[in-house]
């Protein structure tokens, strides 16, 4: 049976997706935070609401609203770029030594490409996410969730243009954020 | 009064003359368990701000120590606070954060009560209680008094306590700082949306110390001074108003409450400040005229970090929070923090100040994430049978303290420390203490209220 071109494409797009991210994660996890943010578009947004208990009938209220209500992160390129600067001040006692994380990305989905799935300069992908955090000697956070972003081709290279992390907790289980989703 | 001078805790654990705690009262168990009855079943406790619950039925699901409440407006707009455990087996009757309702059903076996805490719904209640039940002994167990102080909510289960401006005396002049709009009046604030809940593996008085008025720890938050996160563009906050202030300690020796301040010189201006955001700057500029206008001499304080005994704690200027220390036993605290914003500010303001407050403060925050590296690793390293045998020192700057402290003309009350001069002091936090031993000492009110 003859596979159809489009079928082609979206297999190629998805792998190269998938490449992506892995590498992203690779980055991420060997600490290479500099490489990590050229990564991200100069206007990239970058949030993670909260999540609450509400009744059912009543899901549009579960996450807080993004550039209206407190998240866990809310915010552009400035934050994050400050965010790696304070790690690598070696004074950042949160991060200092430093964890160890590992990141895990599956379940991508490809949910849309613009123009098109054989020339793309956008898509928008889902995936889920599971970070391991080991630090000192026993602490240990586990975070699961899923992830929405946008990545937009930039000369030939795919930035994150959005990233919309949706944790699966209520009460944040872990005492701090100061890693990447 | 013998609670005054000698018990177990005051000037036995908590030795307050000699200016040593022992490690036993964060890290001990049992301690831990008589805090509950002695410390956060008869003190007032922060639930809430009434923008979470403007109009009836509205409820917002909160905590007194280690205790589910639920604050909601009833039918008739009068507001309540409930355990949230059904009186028949003990079910949490609501289990979501916050919504609106008409009556609160439990689960198990289906009693309901209406928001005003009447048993309204009992099944079978003819058939199987022979209409013998009788509901108006068993509405939602409610706290034995609620305040509603500057759309603060407060409760406590104690009827003995004394009513809430009484229990915060002179501090109220200081709570106002985190109450009152930016400009000075009573123009109404509001609870951004979404209270920040984390969990962090320390006792409950590691934080409260710290907000109390730890003024030593410069060096926990060094990274974040370097890489510069302030509405002005440097520092953590905003710096010039506080360089050109008397930076004091101030605490409330018979009310366990501590703050503390920035007094700028009479006649002084306040520095500009928001530089990153010429609205938010013009905002903060009309403001503060104002303010300093209503408030004359008054206005040349600002707030800065404070505790109101035992485990609510105030973020008054930058970035404006609430936050409790809910106790999750010994060794674990969940952390609850409310964001406010004047309810009538432009977009462009709240948006700004929403972006700060996100990378300061709670887990997330570039402040506040070493805060809890510290409180999470102090309180591991004091759990041993020998670290328990070595208490911590609160001896800086005792005796140094002053009463009837004046600046330029201000009198400022209560007990007060000059950081100007003392660079760094650790009144607060001996006050802090001080009024939670005598907590876990005094058997009633009649003996923790001796003002009276």
């Amino acid at each position: 049976m003859a596979v159809s071109k489009s079928r082609i494409d979206h297999l190629l797009l998805k792998y190269e997706i998938e490449q992506f991210l892995y590498q992203e994660a690779e980055l991420l996890d060997e600490r290479q935070f500099e490489e990590w943010l050229d990564l991200l578009a100069e206007d990239i947004r970058y949030w993670m609401p909260m999540r609450r208990n509400v009744k059912f009938g009543e899901l549009d209220r579960e996450f807080t609203r993004e550039g209206q209500d407190i998240s866990w992160f809310d915010e552009g390129k400035d934050t994050l770029v400050r965010r790696v600067n304070q790690i690598l001040t070696g004074v950042h006692w949160a991060e200092e030594p430093l964890s160890r994380i590992c990141h895990s990305v599956s379940n991508v989905q490809i949910l849309k490409a613009t123009p098109s799935m054989s020339q793309p300069t956008e898509v928008t992908v889902k995936c889920r996410f599971l970070i391991y955090r080991n630090r000192v000697q026993t602490e240990t956070d586990f975070l699961v969730g899923k992830r929405e972003e946008v990545l937009r081709s930039v000369n030939g290279q795919w930035k994150i243009a959005q990233r919309k992390i949706i944790l699966d907790q209520n009460v944040l289980l872990a005492k701090n954020l100061t890693f990447f989703f | 009064m013998a609670t005054k001078t000698k018990g177990r805790f005051v000037n036995g654990l908590v030795d307050m003359k000699a200016g040593k705690i022992s490690r036993e009262i964060f890290v001990n168990e049992e301690i831990y368990a008589e805090e509950q009855e002695q410390v956060f079943t008869r003190a007032w406790l922060f639930i809430g701000h009434e923008s979470q619950v403007p109009k009836p039925g509205d409820y917002f699901v909160s905590g007194m120590g280690e205790e589910s409440v639920i604050l909601c407006r009833d039918r008739e707009g009068a507001l309540h606070v409930f355990l949230n455990s059904c009186r028949h087996r003990g079910m949490k009757v609501c289990r979501y954060d916050e919504g609106n309702t008409p009556v609160f059903t439990c689960p198990y076996h289906g009693w309901s009560y209406a928001t005003d805490g009447k048993l309204v719904g009992v099944p079978f209640f003819k058939d199987a209680y022979h209409e013998k039940l009788d509901k108006s002994k068993w509405g939602l167990v409610e706290v034995a008094q609620m305040e509603v102080y500057k759309g603060s909510i407060w409760a406590t289960w104690d009827p003995a306590a004394p009513p809430f401006t009484e229990y915060l005396g002179d501090f109220k002049m200081f709570f106002d700082l985190s109450l009152e709009a930016w400009n000075g009046t009573d123009e109404p604030l509001e609870v951004i949306g979404g209270v920040q809940k984390w969990l962090i593996p320390c006792n409950w008085k590691f934080p409260a110390e710290n907000f109390s008025g730890d003024s030593y720890h410069n060096i926990s938050h060094r990274s974040v001074d370097m890489v510069g996160i302030g509405p002005s563009g440097t520092g953590r906050r905003d710096t010039q108003e506080r360089a050109d202030s008397r930076r004091l300690q101030v605490s409330f020796p018979d009310r366990g409450h501590q703050t503390g301040i920035y007094v700028l010189p009479g006649g002084s201006p306040t520095a500009a400040s928001y530089q990153q955001s010429p609205e938010v700057a013009d905002y903060f500029r009309e403001a503060e005229e104002k303010r300093r206008a209503i408030k004359g001499e008054w206005g040349r304080v600002t707030g800065s970090p404070g505790e109101i005994f035992p485990n609510t704690a105030l973020h008054p200027r930058q970035p404006r929070s609430i936050a409790v220390w809910h106790p999750r036993g010994a060794h674990q605290t969940e952390v609850w923090r409310w964001y406010l914003v004047d309810a009538g500010a432009p977009y462009a303001v709240k948006d700004f100040l929403r972006q700060y407050y996100i990378r300061y403060s709670g887990p997330g925050g570039l402040t506040e994430q070493d805060d809890m590296e510290n409180w999470n690793y102090a309180h591991s390293a004091s759990r041993g049978t020998i670290a328990r045998r070595h208490p911590y020192s609160y001896e800086q700057g005792m005796g140094s303290e002053q009463t009837n402290f004046e600046l330029d003309g201000l009198k400022i009350p209560g007990t007060v420390m000059d950081l100007t001069e003392a660079k760094s002091s650790e009144q607060n936090l001996r006050n802090f203490y001080k009024r939670w031993a005598e907590f876990m000492d005094a058997p009633s009110w009649d003996e923790l209220a001796d003002w009276r």
